[in-house]
This record gives C-alpha cells, structure tokens and sequence, in this order.
C-alpha cells in the first residue's frame, strides 16, 4: 500500500525512495539509537525520584577519589596516600585501588569543560555508569551481529538495555566499578572474539587494549584472564584450532598481560599469581602445539612425529609441573586467594573469612532474584543455548562457554549476576531472534502466493523445500498466534523490567523513602543528616570508630578521618573495631584510647523498623573480632544459639559496647502505639536494658529519626 | 549566678571625666533640648533610635552636629543613618548624609559622626533630628557556656545617660526586652521595669559628655543567627531570568552548647529542653520567585517549606540539624526571577536593579560577597551601591562561554537586614549577542554532519592499490552491476504479468488481436531487455569479485529465460485454442502441464532473486 502510494508521486519524489537495503539501514540504525536513548534514560529514574546523588557505600569512595584526581592531576593521584582512613595506618589509594573509573569520569569532565560545558564533576560521576550502560547496547549490538545475524544483535542490545540484573549496578549514581566494567568486559570479549573470526592482529590488539581498560576498571578481569584459555583449551580439544586462534590469542595475551602490569595495584601479578597460571599455562600450550605442527609438516612421516610427541609432551608437561611446583613452593607464585576459592568452593567463605561472608551481596543467589532479574531470559537462554548448538562455530562456542560459567558464578555469588547478565542477554536474543525470524519467514512466504498452494500441494519441484512445513495443518495461523505469543513475553518482559528498575533499583539507600499514614511519601534523610553534621560541628582532625560499612561516606561526606572502611583490607583493624563493638565499656574506652577515637558512630534501626542496623550486623562484628581476639566468643551473646535483644539476652550482649551505644535511653521512647516504651521495630520486642548509663562515652548527636548515634569519648580522667 | 564582667565602659567613663572640661568650651552653642533613646533588644541585632531636639543657642549658624559613640560599641555599630526636620512641629524628614570626623581635643575613646544639615541651623532655631544606629555582636551571652536544658542569658552594656559633646536637658531611655525572665540590671534614680520594658529617666541639665553605664542581663531565646559568609550570585540572563544562588555559612552566635545533646529530651520536650536552639530560617524573597531549591555540599536538604501570593514568597529553611550554640553548618539556596521585574532600560543602556542583601530574616552577615554575573559580551559597566563596598572585577565561565562573562564583585562586612536596600549595575548589552551561542551550537552540529557526510562520499583508504583496498572497490562495482541486474529483471516479471494480464482479458472480452498486440510488445521487451543484460553480465562475469555469485546470477538467467520461453508457448497455446473456440475444460487441459512448470520456474525465480538482492 505504502508503495503504491510512492507510485503515485510525481518522479522527482519518486526518486527520493528508499531501496530495501537503505531501508533497513534506515530501520536498523534508528531502532539502536533509540536502544541507545533507552538503555540511558531507564537508569535515570534515581534521580527523578530522588535527586542527582552518589548512591551506597564504594560509590562515595570513587566519588571522593575522582574529586581529589580532578582537583590534584594524576600524578598526584597516583601518589595520593590517604591519611583520612584507616587511621592510624593510612591507605595508599594509588596502589591500593582500580583507577579505571576514576580516570574515566575526570576525563569525561575534562572533555566536557573543553567543550565549554560548565558541568560539575559530580554530575559527571553520577551519569557515568549510564552512559557506559548505553554504549553496552552498542557493544551488544555488534557482539551479537558477530556470532549471529544483524537482527539477534539489535534483539542483544535491546535485552541488555533494560536487563535488570544489570540496572541494578548501572543506575544514575551508582558510580561504581561495575559500571565501567560491564562495558570493557563485553567489548573485550567482542573484539576477541572477532580476532579470532578474522584472525587479524589489529583486533587481536584492539581486544588487548579492552582487556587493558577493564583491568584498570576492576578486579572481575580475573575472568576474563582465566575464561579466555579456556576458550582456548576448549577449541583445541574439539580439533577447532586454527591459526586465526593462535594469532589472537598470543597477541591478546602477550600484549594484555604486559599493559596490565601497568596498573599499580595489579602488578606482576600476572606472572606471579596463581589466578593467573591457567592463562600462562595455555600460552605455552599454544606453542607446543604450533611447534608440533611445524614439526609435523617437517617429518611428514607418522610414526617418527608420534615418537616425538610423547618425548615432547613428556618433557612440557615435566618442566611445566615442575616450575608450577617450584614457583608455589619457594612462594614466587602466590597460592590462589580466599575470594577465589569462595567462587569455586561456595561454602569456603562461611568457613574460613567472615569477612567476606557478612556481606549480603557475596551470599549465594536465591532463585527468586534469578527471576527478578532475568524474568523470561531465563527461558530463553537454554533455548538459546539449543540454537548456539545446532549452528557451532567458533563465536557460538565462546558465548556458550561464557554463558555457561557465569550462570555458574552468578549462581555462587549473587552480585555476579552482573557478569552473567550480558552472557544471558546475548543468548536469549539468539532465541529470540531465531525464533521470531523463523515464524515471520513462515508467515511471509504464505503470503506471498496463497492462489498457488494448490499448485506446490501437486508436489512440483519448488514445492518440495517446503515440504515438511506443509505437513502442519493451520501452520499460518500457528505461526501467528506463535508470535504474539513472542511479542507478549517481550513486552511483558519490558514492562518488569521498568517496573524493578523504578521500585527496586533506584533507591540510593543513603536517602530511606516509606510510605507515610496517608500515603504520602516519607524521607528518612538520617545519614546525610549525621555525616553533615560530623562535617560542620567535630573537629577537623577528629577520628570516628563506626562499622566498616559506613567508612567511606563518613570520609566522603563527613570529611573525617575513619578507623575502618570498606576498603577491608587490614583484617586484623577490622577486629579491633570489632572487639571494641562487643566488649564493656571499660574494656571498649581503652581500646578507643589506643586508636585515638574521638567519636563513635552507630547505626539504629529500632525507632523507625530500618532493619539493616548494626544490631542486625553484630553478629559479624562478634565473629570478626573473635576470628582474631579469642576473648571474644560468639556464644557469650547468644542464648541457646538463639541471638536476642530483650530481657532473656545474653548478659554479655546486654552490657556490651554496641548494645548500650545502640539503646541509650531508648528505654525512655515510646515507639508504637500501645507497646511498652523502649519496644524495637526492627527485633519486634521490648529492649532488655532499658537503665543504661554511660560512663566513658556521651551522647554528641542523634538524627531526627535516630538512625544514626553518634557519641564523643571523653577525654580521660585526671589523676587524682 | 555570677555577675557580669566588669565593662570596658567603666573605663571609658573615668577617662571622660578628665577631658570634659578641655573638650565642652568649642562647641557649646548648641544644646540637646530633649533626647529620647529607645533601644530594641529583641533580636541579637540592637538597634537605637534616638530622637533628639536640638537648639541653636550660640550667635553663629551651624550646619554640621556631631554625634559620639565609644569606641566598643562603635566598633559594632553595622549602619547608621539620621533624619532631620528643621522646626517645631514635625514634618516631611530628609536623609542626612552622616561621615566619620575626629574634632580635635577630644579623647581617643571616643568616635564621632558629624551629622551635615542641608540648611545651617540659625540663631534659636530648633531641629529635630532622629538617629538610627544599628549595632551587632552588642548582646554578649552570659554564661557563655550552657546545657541543653538552660536557656539563653545575654548582657547588653550602653550608657544610661546620652553621650553627647553638647548638654542635655531633658533625656530619657526605654529599652525593649524579648520577655521573659531579666537577671538583673543597674539601678539608677528614675529607674522603671515594667513587664518586658527597662525605663531610665527623665534625667534633666546634664553636662555634655555625661557618662554612666548601665548592665542589662536577661533572657532571649530568639535566633542569634549568624552567617560567617555570605557569597550572593546574581547571574543575569537576557533570554528572560534573573537566577540567584545564594551560598550561606551559617553558625549560632549564642552561647555555646557544652554537654551531651540528647534527641530525646530534644524531641519529647522542645521548649524545655533545646529553648536556646533554632531549627529553622525565613527568607522573604521577591515575588514570582521560581526553581527554588536548598542543598548543600552532599546533596539535596528536603526539609523546606514554601508559600507565595502575588506580593511575596517566602521560603523557610530548615538546616539539617537544630543548630544549638558553637554549632554551625553551610547551605545553598537558589531561585529565578522573572527579567522585566529587574532589569531596565535606561538611554540605551540597561540597569538591573535588585536588593543588595540576603533575604534571611534577622541574621548579621559578617561578610557579605554580591556577585553580579552579566551576559557575555556586555560593556560600560557600571555600578553604584547606596554605601561604601569593596568592588572588584571577575570573569565567570558557564556553558559554551568564549571570552567569560563579566562579574561585578562587591564586598561588604557587618551587614543587616537594613543594608536590603537597591542597589544598580549599569550596563550595555547587545541583543544580537544573545544569539550567538544558539548559533554556534548550530554550526557545531552543522558542521558534524558536514563531516559525516564528506567521510561517506570520500575515500579515505591511504594505499589505492593495496588488495584489500581493490577487492573493495570491485566488490562495489559487483555490487552496483547486480543492482541493475536486478532492475531489469523486475521489469522483466512486470512483462511476464503484462502478459498474463492480457491472457485474462481474452478469455473476459475475447479480444484476440489485442491479446496477440499484447505478445507481440512482450516479446520486443524481452529482447530489449536481453540487449540490456548482455554487457552487465560480461562485465559481472569478468570481475574477479563475483566468483561466489556468478553461478547464481547464470542460473537465475537461464530459468528466466526457459520461464519466458514457457509463458510464450502457454500464451500462444491459450490464443490458438480461443481462436479455435475450444471449450473452456479442454484449454485447460492443454495448458495444464505448462501452468504448473511456469508457477514452478517462476518460484524458482523468485527465490534467486530474494537470494541476490540478500547479498
């Protein structure tokens, strides 16, 4: 009809029409550009809801360290040590941290300041994750191009754009790693990929550089370092190698792993860390296996080259064992670290670091967050996993492999749901793709020439393609409803999608929203509340003990020198703060004194029913601290291993540190209707300790809602 | 309770004593027939307002009056300003204009303001003269250390007599306390306290410079709302909008907080416990304010309220924490005006005219910075401020600035609310000027695409015989030979359904000439398009590019050439049996066989073709 209607223009006009090709360049390029606009503005429901704002706890650290690299350069920066955390160690934040991020953001600020856009860097750092979000689609888009059609890559790109396993380390303000990192992982995995489809150097280079950017942004390259050689390890075994491989691989290697020593904190560890081997131990396979070849090609007899093999192997495999052995054991090559083995052994953490197991996001996924963030793609990706199979090639053989392994971490550790997140978008959309493309084509040669199915039906030459689809009795019809059906998934699947990302995601959990009595909305503005105030009215040297969590916003906003932070890097300081938490008073001010503290800050959630507080967490505090000081035991403050707040608690935990800072004179509070005064919201009962006093401490400052307490130690007693 | 310290004002009036009689002879003539000082200590700002009937009882006119002050408080004292009326009823006031002198042989301690009439004041002829004088920092807490639970002490010190060079003979001072409770104060003879009123007087003939001071201590919970700084951002945009941002430093001057402060004594009983504090501002601003907002350094402060009418809006702030005494904190406030409500035209140049202070209600700005930010481009500035500032000139950059937009800036210590007064910043702006960023925005983009559009139709490629390079070019000139190829073959169906058209005319009108007309032109169009096809094909054929195509485009070719073949003899057979005028039943008979070996070819056809054009 449409055509019918150009015929009728005048010539000129007519010329003006696009061909079919430029049509679906047309169709193409703008369906990505909107992907593009798309996958940018859902992320930015944070700040209409709430406001422009650095979002949880690391954020504020790279907010902070991006504020000191904008304002210093970047050789101050690298050579920044921190004197206002881990007091009284200090940190050396150039060595200590992934600079990827940060030097993104100030660049971005930087090239916008050049175009005379008068923006603050703080708006930069809250759009930064975003904008890397956005150029993901792209990224996705070519990927999938790459190991399917043009048409599985826009799907790609459409499905990652929205995927909220990956919104949610991706919305305005959660200016973290992650956010960058995504980007650099894909795109490395892209241009891989790619330069082992063409086998050319420049992409081979190219994907060293993304490797390169994504070891500067965060510690998850260590996948990509140890999933390439598998890669690697797989095609060989299937008989698939190919000088394309052997190309891209060394150069990648090779070049990768020395722009990654670059990288301050990463170092050596390449040639010296047992994460690592796998991807050394491939590069030297590679040779061998290249040198056999030529080896083989030079003898041209069997029997003399299957000698040779075995004495070859032989010897590899010796010397190999034996410099592997004598590294670890003369400690050259450091034994893999607890986070790793927590990956592969999921029970190791809860065992042997509780450092790592108290944190909410490294505990192994529940199948509703699956669901929550994947929702259909969880149905897709095996049917997409049957379509990579039925059409193998090199590149459906990675995305399966990278699929496969990070569903496996994605199932360990729940804030890995992020890796995999991409890997189940690519997939899914090959299904997707596959399918709706398989019902259109079906729909459309039907179409085309109704009046000659009789004609086909006599079983002519043409008609015998097609003969098996014509067995099906209502195959147009089928189809049809088959793809409405597609349709409907889809757009339910965008629709969940929006609705997580603006519910669940978007919160920046530094600002509490709850509904009020009227359905209004409440802010619970409490930290801000606390930090500014530990900003104007303390000291400006003065040290604040509080939980590990809250280390980098009280830097960031407080502007105030920290015992701990989320950095964890210093067990043992870590304990301390946790012995001080869960000893008495007297025991906790002498502790206080040897660490210079001047203030210390609790989280309480008992007045409002917030219930991520530190009695929540100070459980973890008690086997931290017990981890390193044995005078700490965990089942002094629980009763019959049962952990309680009211009158049958423990007396240990009724008398401890924590607990009396958590409930001073709370006792006094009336906080529901018609419960006894001093009744927690968050425990649900009333408090066991309703007279406490305090000797050494005093009340400085209480937020409005009492979700942050802060006290002042006092100066010691003179001698009388 | 202890009493208050000693006050400096003592001192000063021993020394007085000693110079009175030196001092008193030079300007005897004139004499203070009635002085009534009244004194307003309801805020922490003071502010005096005294009333005075001056005589000329010497033989000379005199056309300047001298006002004194001592020193400590002079020191304070944030504006000044007098108003006189010349006879004995009054009438209309005038501003004087007031300025520092130091007259000689009069003691150091002392500062002096000489009042300078617009008319000498003759021989017996009496003024009435009234002074306003404003002081900060003058109410002092005492103690200067208190609990959450104890409220606010202050002292204020003056002199219960008038100081003045000339004598006095009627006088009187009512001081104005917040309520509330009043520690203690001086007593002298005719001294009065009435509720929350302090009475001195009347005291008669007292000699010039006449000294005794007076203590006052008594409570005022009020606000002693005090902003270190102040920098006030005016930033004028001609496309229709005044924004001002307003970035304030803002401490409780009162006494300071010592001890625990407890949120729940704090929340459960207010006025009890935190009575000294103050938890939130009002600034009154102009009217059709608009975008306002309220932050800080970390974010968004929601703890704001709003209201407007036509004449005013105002906005009251809470900061995020009740500031009790030593305690302090920073905010930003910012809003926009509407342009015609303060910028106008004058002669050719423009003027914006706005008030110079913050709009806070009742707080002393220890320092206030006005920055007035002009468009970019703007000349001939201008500026000129009711009392005396420190100006300075600054370049401010914002979006898409080039050579920065001019800013005019002004400083000034110790201002109060009384300093809300307008003040000008001429300048010249031309309103082309306006468009130039539009227009270079414009021209940025125009130019992208520009680039976008040469990188197309260009070759960039560096080596022009690089293989790479020329395999891309052929598979180009492959690629366009096909494009043709294709052209000419949907020409090519249009004629085959030309045909069955006529085919199907026949049998409606049994035209048989103009269905063999129709053949006849079939026929001329196939070989004409065979001409045209012949040199596409040698030339596809001879490219090295289309190894993989070829076989395809041959067999596409060969079919549709069988197909025309087929659609001829069908057609023929068709108008032969029509001549013959066989029965509908038998042609189809005869035709059968060849109507489905032509819908074969032609599916085979198709499905080539949709095979080429997906190269």
């Amino acid at each position: 009809m449409a055509s019918a209607a150009l015929d009728s223009l005048p010539a000129p006009l007519r010329s003006l029409r696009l061909k079919t090709k430029q049509q679906e360049l047309l169709v193409r390029v703008s369906a990505l550009a909107l992907i593009y606009v798309l996958a940018f503005v859902i992320r930015l429901f944070s700040v209409l809801r709430y406001e422009s704002m650095i979002h949880e706890f690391d954020p504020y650290f790279n907010y902070r360290t991006t504020l000191f690299l904008s304002e210093h350069g970047f050789s101050e920066f690298w050579n920044w040590f921190d004197s206002e955390s881990w007091y009284p160690l200090g940190r050396v934040v150039g060595g200590t941290l992934f600079p990827g991020l940060m030097v993104t953001a100030a660049l971005l600020h930087r090239l916008l300041r050049a175009l005379s856009l008068a923006v603050h860097i703080r708006e930069v750092c809250v759009l930064t994750a975003p904008f890397f979000a956005a150029n993901t689609t792209l990224v996705a888009y070519a990927f999938g191009r790459e190991i399917w059609d043009s048409g599985a890559g826009l799907v790609a790109a459409a499905l990652i754009a929205v995927c909220p396993g990956y919104i949610s380390r991706s919305v305005a303000g959660s200016y973290d790693n992650e956010g960058v990192a995504i980007f650099a992982l894909l795109l490395t995995f892209y241009l891989f990929v790619r330069a082992v489809n063409t086998g050319s150097l420049a992409w081979a280079l190219a994907s060293a550089f993304g490797y390169f950017y994504m070891v500067s942004a965060w510690g998850g390259y260590v996948f990509i370092i140890n999933l390439l050689p598998l890669y690697v390890l797989v095609l060989l075994i299937t008989g698939r190698y190919s000088q394309r491989l052997y190309v891209a691989y060394n150069c990648m290697y090779v070049l990768g792993m020395l722009l990654a020593m670059q990288i301050r904190f990463v170092g050596f560890q390449h040639v010296q860390s047992g994460e690592h081997m796998a991807a050394m131990g491939v590069f030297f396979l590679l040779q061998v296996f290249f040198f056999l070849d030529w080896v083989k090609y030079l003898l041209n007899d069997t029997r003399l080259f299957k000698s040779f093999l075995r004495i070859t192997l032989t010897c590899v495999i010796t010397v190999g064992t034996l410099a592997l052995g004598i590294g670890t054991a003369s400690g050259y090559i450091s034994p893999w670290t607890g986070r790793f083995y927590s990956l592969l052994d999921p029970t190791y953490a809860k065992d042997h670091i509780p450092i790592i197991a108290s944190v909410s996001e490294h505990q192994p996924t529940a199948w509703s967050s699956f669901m929550f963030d994947f929702h259909i793609l969880l149905f897709l990706f095996p049917a997409g996993l049957y379509f990579c199979f039925k059409r193998l090639s090199d590149a459906t053989i990675f995305v399966v492999m990278y699929g496969l392994t990070s569903m496996y971490f994605a199932g360990v550790m729940v804030r890995l749901i992020l890796v995999a997140a991409p890997a189940v978008c690519l997939i899914s959309a090959i299904a997707a793709s596959a399918t709706i493309k398989n019902l259109t084509t079906l729909i459309r040669t039907k179409s085309k020439s109704p009046q000659t199915v009789s004609a086909k039906a006599t079983g002519s030459k043409a008609a015998a393609k097609g003969a098996v689809d014509q067995s099906l009795p209502f195959q147009q019809n089928a189809a049809i409803v088959l793809l409405l059906g597609a349709f409907y998934l889809l757009s339910r699947y965008a629709v969940h999608c929006t609705w997580v990302t603006s519910e669940a995601y978007s919160s920046p959990s530094i600002v509490l929203a709850a509904r009020g009595h009227n359905g209004g909305r409440v802010i619970f503005d409490d930290y801000r509340e606390a930090y500014y105030w530990l900003r104007q009215n303390t000291p400006p040297d003065a040290k604040i003990m509080s939980w590990w969590d809250y280390g980098y916003q009280i830097t960031a906003m407080g502007n105030r020198t920290v015992i701990v932070d989320n950095n964890t890097w210093n067990n043992t300081h870590i304990a301390t703060v946790g012995r001080a938490m869960s000893s008495y008073e007297d025991e906790a001010y002498e502790i206080m004194q040897s660490l210079d503290v001047n203030y210390v800050l609790v989280v309480f959630g008992g007045v409002t029913g917030y219930s991520s507080d530190d009695i929540n967490k100070f459980l973890w505090m008690v086997r931290i601290g017990g981890g390193v000081f044995p005078v700490i035991k965990e089942p002094d403050y629980l009763v019959n291993g049962e952990y309680r707040v009211d009158k049958g608690a423990s007396p240990k935990m009724l008398n401890c540190l924590m607990y009396k800072l958590c409930y001073y004179r709370f006792g006094e509070l009336t906080t529901e209707y018609g419960k006894p005064p001093g009744y927690d919201r968050v425990r649900g009962v009333e408090i066991g300790n309703k007279d406490i006093k305090l000797e050494y401490l005093e009340e400085a400052f209480t937020t409005s809602n009492w979700i942050v307490r802060i006290y002042k130690v006092k100066p010691p007693k003179n001698r009388s | 309770m202890a009493t208050p310290p000693s006050p400096p004002l003592l001192r000063v009036a021993a020394l007085l004593l000693l110079v009175v009689a030196s001092a008193s002879t030079a300007r005897a003539d004139l004499v203070i027939a009635r002085a009534d000082r009244k004194v307003d200590l309801t805020s922490h700002i003071v502010r005096v307002l005294t009333s005075l009937k001056v005589e000329n009882s010497g033989p000379e006119a005199v056309s300047q009056i001298l006002l004194a002050f001592p020193n400590v408080q002079a020191k304070n004292l944030a504006a000044i300003r007098a108003f006189g009326t010349e006879g004995k009823v009054k009438g209309p006031s005038t501003v004087l204009p007031i300025e520092v002198v130091q007259p000689s042989g009069v003691p150091p301690e002392l500062t002096f303001f000489s009042t300078s009439l617009s008319k000498a004041l003759e021989k017996g002829k009496t003024l009435h003269l009234d002074v306003l004088t404003v002081f900060t920092h003058s109410v002092q807490p005492f103690p200067e250390e208190i609990t959450q639970a104890e409220s606010q002490l202050v002292v204020y010190q003056d002199t219960a007599q008038y100081l003045s060079p000339y004598p006095v003979k009627v006088q009187t001072l009512s001081i104005r306390l917040p309520g509330g409770r009043v520690e203690s104060y001086t007593k002298y003879p005719n001294t009065k306290l009435a509720e929350s009123e302090l009475k001195y007087g009347p005291y008669e003939d007292l000699p010039p410079f006449s000294y005794s001071p007076m203590v006052v201590h008594f409570e005022n919970n009020n606000p002693f709302a005090v902003a270190k700084e102040v920098i006030r951002e005016i930033e004028i945009s001609h496309w229709g909008n005044v924004q001002i941002t307003e970035h304030y430093n803002i401490a409780h001057g009162g006494a300071k907080l010592k001890g625990e402060f407890s949120r729940i004594d704090y929340q459960s009983r207010l006025y009890v416990r935190g009575v000294s504090s103050f938890r939130h501002l009002i600034a009154r601003l102009p009217p059709r304010a608009h975008s306002i907002y309220y932050r800080d350094e970390i974010g968004n402060i929601s703890t704001s309220h709003l209201w407007s009418d036509s004449k005013k809006t105002q906005l009251e702030v809470e900061p995020r924490f009740p500031l009790f005494g030593g305690w302090q904190t920073t905010f930003t406030i910012g809003y926009g005006l509407p342009l015609q409500d303060f910028v106008f035209n004058s002669d050719g140049k423009r003027f914006l005219n706005i008030t110079f202070g913050s709009p806070m209600e009742e707080i002393i700005i220890e320092k206030l910075v006005v920055k007035v930010v002009l468009p970019e481009g703007s000349k001939d500035i201008d500026v000129s401020v009711p009392f005396p500032t420190k100006q300075g000139q600054e370049v401010k950059y914002s979006h898409l600035d080039i050579a920065g937009r001019p800013v005019v800036v002004l400083e000034k210590p110790d201002v109060i609310p009384e300093h809300n007064l307008y003040f000008q910043v001429y300048y010249r702006f031309n309103n082309i000027s306006l468009l130039r960023e539009p227009m270079m925005l414009i021209t940025a983009f125009f130019l992208f695409f520009m680039a976008c559009i040469v990188y197309m139709r260009t070759d960039m490629s560096i080596s022009k015989n690089s293989p790479s390079y020329l395999a891309k070019v052929q598979w180009d000139e492959v690629q366009s030979i096909i494009q043709q190829i294709q052209a000419i073959f949907d020409q090519s169906i249009a004629v085959h359904d030309k045909l069955e058209a006529s085919l199907r005319d026949l049998s409606r009108s049994g035209d048989v000439q103009s269905c063999k007309a129709a053949r006849k032109a079939a026929d001329a169009q196939f070989k004409e398009l065979a001409k045209e096809l012949k040199p596409l094909l040698t030339s596809l054929q001879s490219s090295p590019q289309s190894y993989q195509i070829w076989p395809k485009v041959e067999e596409l070719v060969a079919k549709e050439r069988e197909l025309q073949d087929k659609l001829m003899t069908r057609h023929s057979t068709v108008v032969d049996s029509f001549e013959k005028k066989l029965r509908g039943q038998d042609v189809e008979n005869r035709i059968a066989t060849q109507q489905q070996e032509v819908a074969a070819l032609r599916q085979e056809v198709e499905s080539l073709l949709e095979y080429i054009s997906e190269i």
